[in-house]
């Protein structure tokens, strides 16, 4: 795992080769992410992979979190491995609260089908490029991307007499 | 009509001597009147049912471990209940044990899976998630599993252990019987006291419920 040197270091190497690609670093509890221009993330993701010397040719995760108060409101996380030096790298790219899009990298790392597909499925990103971005999860029909922060959590409310009356509403 | 106590060897004796034809005039009679139930078509057909209940092989999650697989192992042993025969297709089932908490994607397929079963049929609600969503009140589980389908009979736990599975059952051979137990309520004078939760549909509690809530509110925040 590149620590807080090597990260910088990468990045300059980045820059070099696409400028304005990488946006800002991150290193907190020795891990070590590159926020990314969202439009930029295939070229990012391919340069990291195909690089010599670089070699993170391997996805171990995609996923979105949800920064509900903060603009820009989703993250998409890809966190690569190096399988030689048994390095990890997350990519991050944030994406708008409004129809939030970014390009596919199933050509990149086919195991990225399925796990767009959550994606999509519970925050409602839409990747582009996918081969068959539908619902993996969820029914076909259901309404809304219920891993969203302001989605409901659903439920129904369960209030006992004696616990009501003892500890208030 | 008095039936007289033997031991296994006097009854074992009898037995041979009827076989034999020995046994004549009044002992004939009085082994007959001993031997014989006479009972209604129905209840020798429910008895029938209750004791010979194929149940589905069927789980949805960690209560499957407690239910369908412990429930017939060695130790436990169902078949003693005369349940050992677990079906793999729904049509030659009558009875469902849900173990686990039924999301909303599976619900259709639990409800079609019962709707296939043959009649006379039962549903076991085993475990809090299924009877009431448990620790899963969120958008993926239905809410208690007798929303989408009719439920028999309703096991407490998280999960119920495997006796706790064989004691329901019993509870529903009895039930499948026609003499259902009494519950607590019944047999200590507590009907209305039950406890519900507000909001939902059929929620209503009973007058007396109520009375008691509004009781027990006043007492407490007093």
């Amino acid at each position: 795992m590149p620590d807080g040197p090597g990260l910088e270091l990468l990045r300059g190497e980045i820059d070099a080769d696409a400028p304005g690609a990488v946006l800002a670093t991150s290193y907190e509890r020795e891990r070590a992410a590159l926020i990314v221009d969202a439009e930029r993330i295939i070229d990012v993701l391919t340069w990291l992979r195909d690089t010599p010397g670089q070699g993170y040719r391997f996805l171990s995760s995609l996923h979105v979190a949800d920064y509900l108060p903060a603009e820009p409101r989703f993250g998409v996380h890809y966190e690569l491995l190096n399988r030689e030096r048994v390095e990890r790298l997350r990519v991050k790219a944030m994406l708008p609260a409004e129809s939030p899009q970014i390009d596919s990298c199933v050509e990149l790392f086919p195991t990225a089908d399925f796990q767009e597909r959550e994606a999509f499925d519970f925050f409602g990103i839409v990747f582009h490029g996918h081969p068959e971005l539908t619902r993996i999860l969820l029914p076909e029909d259901y309404v809304g991307y219920p891993q969203r922060r302001d989605f409901p959590v659903g439920g129904e409310p369960v209030t006992f007499t004696y616990s009501e009356a003892r500890y208030g509403e | 009509m008095e039936v007289e106590r033997r031991s296994f060897q006097g009854r074992q004796a009898a037995a041979r001597d009827m076989l034999r034809g020995d046994l004549e005039g009044a002992d004939l009679e009085k082994y007959v009147e001993e031997r014989v139930v006479t009972t209604t078509f129905e209840k020798m057909l429910n008895l029938a049912r209750a004791n010979s209940i194929f149940p589905l092989t069927f789980g949805l999650a960690c209560c499957a471990i407690e239910a369908p697989i412990s429930i017939v192992t060695a130790r436990y042993d169902l078949a003693r209940f005369g349940a050992e025969a677990l079906r793999a297709s729904p049509r030659q089932a009558d009875l469902i044990i849900l173990s686990g908490r039924v999301s909303i994607k599976m619900a259709p397929v639990v409800r079609r899976l019962y709707d296939q079963m043959l009649e006379p049929k039962w549903a076991i609600s085993m475990g809090a998630c299924s009877s009431s969503g448990g620790m899963f009140a969120n958008y993926a589980v239905v809410q208690g599993a007798d929303k989408f389908m009719p439920i028999d009979l309703h096991i407490p736990g998280c999960p119920p252990r495997p006796e706790a599975v064989m004691y329901g059952f019993n509870k529903l051979q009895r039930k499948i019987i026609g003499n259902p137990d009494q519950g607590w309520r019944q047999r200590y004078d507590a009907v209305g006291t039950e406890e519900w939760a507000r909001g939902g549909p059929a929620s209503q509690p009973s007058p007396e419920a109520a009375e008691a809530y509004e009781l027990a509110r006043e007492l407490t925040l007093a």
